[in-house]
């Protein structure tokens, strides 16, 4: 295991109020992993603490095995941080702009002036660099301020509310040029209430609310773990009719209609296959065999609002 | 801080790099650039046509004296005006960046603390600096061309060296300000913390020119170099990056900081015993190195007003000890100075010297207040001093008319000395892990506790002393009645 992101317990306190309530993450070498939460559920103060810009109440955080308190300026080093608001200097063009983040790393100026160059023909900015920044649009300031975490080619990036308040397309635009940062040799954490972005981007996802992690693993784990056994859609050439007392016995029906069948199963590598032989041998024709959709949305609703029921609970 | 970037020219390397940007960037801003041209360009030429005109004036009346002072006045006049605008620029450093959203990325760079505070001092400075002294240029060259002035070389240094002290002090105050604020408005409103002293800085610094006594300014320049110091040192330490962007509102929390005053105060004493036996065992051994510094300067005082003695004889006849009356106490009583109105009198004089000190000592880290504590006995000292030149018996003065109450006055101006310095270390640098507030409020509460319980009775006493006592013995001794 090659973890480049490992929190234990952290914590973080503003006097009474607790934004970050031990926190407990891993991410390794060539993951993504998305931390989803509605607004105020402390992704910001995660990523803040991670990045060594806040320093957490309790608990532990090393960044490509530096500790977030102890050694913050190697921490800072090995990290990339776009930030939510993209915080560019309006005044500067881009590979000056850049050069200066160059500087601030200790790269050299001719290094720093080559990967500059690199990432703003990477993300399509090249023919814009004669302007000045706050004539950019929202999309290509995110783009920079993309290009600004990844100058120093760091092994850790953190991206806060990448795509927040950007129109859908510049948004797909953002989120592809980060699919594309994907890399054998880097951790990634996304911090995002966009649930379509974090369905595209993330290996895992994590699901923070009120400060707490109430949900982490795949999507597909995740589906399980909150909406139960996967439901699948067989669709026919033909009636469904006659073709029922085909399938295997133990399979669970949900529901049919004129050629489709729905049914749930737990276990979709080994159950699917006997489905199709199973009509195969009946000489049943299949048009699709997939499983029913079930959007992330669902399960946020259902950790988010049952998260808010405890803590209504509690209270 | 990092080993990597613990050196000197790492820590200006680093420095540079954030000033070098901002500085283009200022380039950029007519905003900055327009005001600093005029200044440094029209300015100068302004202020020539004033004083050729004065001058010609102030000679028709034949007060060509005034004429003579008004060039320096207003050559330190012209490098002041374009360093004004670094106030500007050093208040918006850090809260303009944290309202602009670009702070965040810049402290999530490798730039230390210590990096990232100097360049923005340096950014805040230089470009106003240059101004500054190119527009002294201007006016020099002007003054040589149009009255043939000749320049006399130790001034223009100390002109030089003075507006860039004076540029320190104004922005290393206000980066501490701009750090300390959550938005550019704020800072702008705490900005009077600098203005009203720099202001008051420059009016004295005006009448020392007209004074003509340019050896003061060396005091002036040390005293600003010493000030610009600590508060660089205090701004470094209350440097932190956490409260730069956790904070998002500027609010006065009157009940937290009453709640935190009031639990320093008692510190969990049960009884008014239980509170003195924590004043004795926590609060004074706090003060060990305050209170030592304050004799020393009180002895310092001494000595300084014994001297002047010397410079500024008294006549003899002032200073017949002997000739005391002994009806001393009936005259006294015509006056009201003895008596529980007397006592009253004297007691109150004293709360109010207290008060005083503690009021400028916070708003001069304690500086102030030591140099208010110091006059009373440097004027003893200068008393004694003459005593002693009147060939009378310095001991008999201080024995009869000092040592009674002194021995209770001067340990309570020891005491209110260092606990004054205490607030202003408790603002300088904070205990770790805390806020400059709750420093504060913390070293407040310290003051208030030796106040109440030692400062307070001690100066009931020496009131008493003073009123009752000392002018029996000061018959008794002086009289020899």
């Amino acid at each position: 295991m090659n973890d480049l992101i490992v929190t234990n317990n952290l914590s973080k306190e503003f006097g009474s109020f607790v934004a970050v309530d031990r926190v407990t993450l891993r991410v390794e070498a060539g993951e993504v992993l998305v931390l989803l939460g509605p607004n105020g559920a402390g992704k910001t103060t995660t990523i803040r603490m991670l990045a060594s810009i806040l320093n957490p109440t309790r608990g532990w955080a090393r960044i490509a095995g530096y500790d977030v308190s102890r050694e913050p300026e190697n921490v800072r080093r090995s990290l990339g941080l776009l930030t939510e608001h993209h915080g560019l200097y309006t005044r500067m063009r881009a590979l000056d702009y850049l050069a200066f983040f160059g500087q601030t790393y200790g790269l050299k100026a001719e290094e720093s002036r080559q990967r500059a160059q690199r990432l703003v023909e990477q993300f399509g900015i090249s023919q814009k660099i004669s302007l000045r920044l706050g004539e950019y649009s929202k999309g290509m300031r995110q783009k920079l301020a993309l290009a600004r975490a990844l100058l120093h080619d760091p092994p850790v990036l953190l991206l806060d509310e990448p795509t927040s308040a950007m129109d859908p397309a510049s948004a797909l635009k953002v989120q592809a040029s980060i699919a594309n940062l994907r890399s054998s040799k880097r951790a990634v954490i996304v911090c995002t209430h966009n649930l379509t972005e974090a369905e595209v981007l993330a290996d895992r996802i994590a699901i923070i609310c009120c400060g707490r992690i109430v949900a982490r693993g795949t999507l597909t784990e995740l589906k399980k773990d909150f909406l139960g056994d996967c439901i699948m859609e067989l669709r026919l050439a033909q009636s469904v009719d006659g073709v029922l007392r085909h399938l295997p016995t133990d399979l669970c029906l949900l529901e049919r209609g004129a050629d489709w069948v729905r049914y749930k199963v737990s276990n979709p590598e080994s159950e699917n296959p006997k489905v199709l032989k199973a009509m195969a041998e009946a000489n049943v024709p299949v048009v699709t065999l997939a499983e029913v959709p079930r959007s992330l949305e669902e399960i946020y609703l259902k950790v988010v609002e049952n998260n808010g029921k405890k803590r209504r609970i509690v209270a | 801080m990092n080993q990597n970037t613990n050196s000197f020219s790492d820590l200006f390397r680093g420095a540079w790099i954030v000033a070098y940007r901002e500085i283009r960037d200022q380039l950029r801003d007519w905003r900055i650039i327009t005001p600093i041209l005029v200044l440094t360009l029209l300015f100068p030429i302004l202020m020539e046509i004033t004083a050729k005109r004065a001058v010609s004036f102030v000679n028709r009346y034949g007060a060509s004296l005034i004429a003579d002072r008004l060039i320096p006045f207003l050559l330190l006049v012209v490098g002041f005006f374009p360093i004004s605008i670094s106030l500007v620029i050093a208040l918006e450093s850090f809260a303009g960046e944290r309202e602009r959203h670009s702070l965040e990325p810049l402290l999530a760079t490798p730039l230390t603390d210590g990096q990232l505070y100097l360049g923005k001092m340096l950014a805040s400075m230089l470009a106003p600096l240059m101004g500054a002294f190119f527009g002294i240029f201007v006016y020099l060259i002007v003054l040589i061309i149009e009255i043939g002035w000749e320049v006399p070389l130790l001034l223009i240094v100390q002109v030089v060296l003075l507006t860039t002290a004076q540029a320190l002090v104004m922005v290393s105050g206000a980066v501490v300000i701009s750090s300390q604020a959550t938005s550019v408005r704020s800072a702008n409103l705490l900005a009077s913390f600098v203005i009203i002293p720099v202001a008051m800085l420059v009016i004295g610094e005006s009448m020392i020119m007209f004074w003509a006594n340019y050896n003061a300014l060396w005091l002036i320049l040390a005293a600003l170099i010493i000030l610009a110091t600590i508060l660089s040192r205090m701004g470094l330490h209350l440097f932190n990056r956490e409260y730069l962007l956790g904070r998002e509102i500027d609010s006065l929390n009157l009940k937290w900081a009453g709640q935190h005053f009031w639990e320093t105060f008692i510190r969990g004493a049960k009884s008014i015993p239980d509170w003195y036996h924590t004043l004795f065992k926590r609060t004074i051994p706090q003060l060990k190195y305050s209170m030592l510094f304050m004799a020393v300067a009180l002895t310092s005082a001494f000595f300084i007003g014994s001297n002047m003695a010397s410079k500024f004889i008294l006549p003899k006849d002032v200073l017949q000890l002997k000739n005391l009356d002994s009806n001393l106490m009936s005259q006294l009583a015509d006056l009201g100075i003895v008596g529980t109105r007397g006592w009253l009198w004297v007691f109150w004089n004293n709360v109010r010297a207290t008060g005083l000190a503690t009021l400028l000592g916070i708003f001069s880290f304690g500086i102030a207040a030591v140099i208010l504590l110091m006059i009373p006995i440097g004027i003893i000292g200068y008393f004694s001093g003459n005593v002693i030149l009147a060939g009378q018996d310095v001991m008999l003065f201080l024995g009869g008319l000092v040592f009674p109450h002194a021995v209770v006055e001067v340990p309570a101006a020891i005491l209110c000395g260092a606990v004054v310095l205490n607030i202003g270390l408790a603002m300088i640098s904070p205990s770790k892990g805390c806020t400059l507030g709750e420093s504060f409020v913390s070293a407040l509460a310290e003051w208030a506790r030796v106040v109440v319980g030692l400062i307070l009775p001690l100066l009931m006493i020496a009131a008493a002393i003073e009123v009752f006592i000392t002018p029996r013995i000061a018959i008794i001794l002086l009289s020899g009645n």
